[in-house]
């Protein structure tokens, strides 16, 4: 495919990260656009009118919205190397729903308990063991959820490998541990360990930096502000 | 493909059940429907989906599959016939984002309204279905280039998406005296919601609006009980 791909995400936002791992897995050049979310630009709410949100990939001038959108798009456009789902329906299916179970349940739970105090932030640490007990046995002691290479489960859980280890050092707790999730914490070492990865993460230390300095602010919302 | 053992767990109210009957209908293909009893789980449905313990799950050859849409993609993908989603990545995309839309958005509106503690929110709810439908109305144009469906000249995925909501949308109109699918505001999602509901695939396993409305009440019953919380 000839036409030119751009990508507006922002630093600090582990879903147009997502994308940025895509891309770089299929070999894919692209335009890194990154967005000040406090300012956004007029071209972003031209090409996402209905949310006005990061990550947008834009396509021969076409965009795609929603990063796991996004990324079932870049799989089926550019689908001669490095798939990043399933070919078997059935595993495919599968895929589709660990992705939508991270994305609808676990990075709510790991954010809420790390911005929030007392008896809720008890009940959301109760929600995240389940749901992080759920995909260390999900790994089923494979190198990654997508077997041996890193497929779309593994790009969605990127939040649980940086953003979730960052934060809850902010928070001052610790959710996932080497102790109740070996095989998970294997997994974050493996993904992390990617050149890939590392290309299309923010440093830690900036990531550390940032949220720990936004502590207040962050803390005080509702909505997750990357 | 030839007979296979397929079966389908669900509820007959359910707007998500009926997302996998019409894509099942519209390929042609039989199954077994197992109905739950509302109030409990059957032991096949927390064997099934261990994870939501939430109908529906498709079982086909005695593999599970859960969530709705994920179903709807899978039967797609699994029996030729029929085309759901379409065949350009592009156009797939657009569909997926459409879907994700009603899913997270407009329903959770929709249904606002019935949780809706104070006359302040349900009348803001109220308004999000409708900002929603224009919303929709422009999707259509776009989507449907003057056929009668979003997907074109037959049923498509943001169809099944949109259209097994229908049930539940009108049951909510007779429930708040609100007529959301008005002629004069949304003339294209009016027409479109004819042809989807009387379809052949669809008009068998769309509830009737009146049970809905019966079962609504039933519900909300229930769960206004005093001195709950």
């Amino acid at each position: 495919m000839g036409e030119e791909v751009k990508l507006f995400g922002s630093y600090a936002s582990p879903f147009s990260s997502r994308v940025e791992l895509a891309l770089k897995l299929k070999g894919v050049s692209f335009e890194n656009i990154k967005e000040d979310l406090a300012n956004k630009s007029a071209l972003l709410v031209q090409y996402n009118p209905v949310h006005k949100k990061i990550p947008v990939l834009l396509h021969g001038g076409r965009p795609v919205i929603e990063s796991l959108i996004i990324l079932e798009y870049i799989d089926e456009t550019w689908d001669g190397n490095h798939a990043i789902l399933p070919k078997d329906p059935f595993e495919r299916a599968l895929a589709c729903f660990w992705v939508k179970f991270i994305d609808d349940k676990v990075l709510r739970a790991l954010w809420m308990s790390c911005r929030s105090e007392g008896e809720m932030q008890k009940n959301f640490m109760e929600q995240s063991k389940e749901y992080l007990e759920l995909l260390e046995n999900e790994l089923k002691g494979n190198k990654f959820f997508g077997g041996d290479a890193i497929g779309i489960v593994d790009i969605s859980a990127n939040f649980i490998a940086l953003w979730a280890i960052v934060l809850q050092e902010v928070a001052g707790i610790s959710l996932i541990n080497e102790e109740k999730y070996p095989i998970l914490c294997n997994w974050i070492e493996e993904f992390l360990s990617s050149e890939v990865v590392k290309e299309s993460l923010p440093e830690k230390e900036k990531l550390f930096a940032y949220f720990h300095a936004k502590k207040e602010v962050i803390f005080a919302n509702k909505a997750p502000a990357y | 493909m030839a007979s296979e053992d397929v079966k389908l767990i669900g509820a007959v109210m359910s707007p998500f059940v009926m997302r996998p009957r019409v894509s099942l209908n519209l390929k042609g293909v039989e199954y077994e429907f197992l109905e739950e009893t509302f109030g409990s789980k059957s032991e096949l449905l927390l064997k099934s989906n261990p994870v939501y313990k939430k109908i529906p799950v498709l079982i086909h050859s005695g593999k599970p599959i859960c969530e709705s849409l994920i179903i709807v993609q899978y039967i797609d993908e699994t029996w030729s016939g029929h085309s759901i989603l379409p065949s350009d990545a592009y156009d797939r995309a657009i569909a997926r984002f459409w879907a994700h839309y009603i899913d997270d958005k407009w329903f959770p509106a929709l249904g606002g309204i019935a949780r809706a503690q104070t006359e302040e929110a349900k009348n803001e709810a109220i308004e999000q279905v409708f900002t929603g439908l224009k919303l929709l109305e422009e999707a259509f144009e776009k989507c449907s280039g003057g056929k009668p469906f979003f997907g074109g000249e037959t049923i498509g995925y943001v169809d099944i998406a949109l259209g097994c909501y229908l049930g539940w949308l009108r049951a909510t109109e007779k429930l708040i005296g609100i007529t959301f699918l008005d002629e004069t505001k949304t003339p294209l999602l009016c027409h479109w919601a004819e042809k989807f509901s009387s379809h052949e695939a669809v008009a068998s396993v769309m509830p009737e609006t009146d049970k809905l409305v019966e079962f609504a009440k039933m519900i909300q019953a229930k769960f206004k009980a005093p001195a709950n919380k």
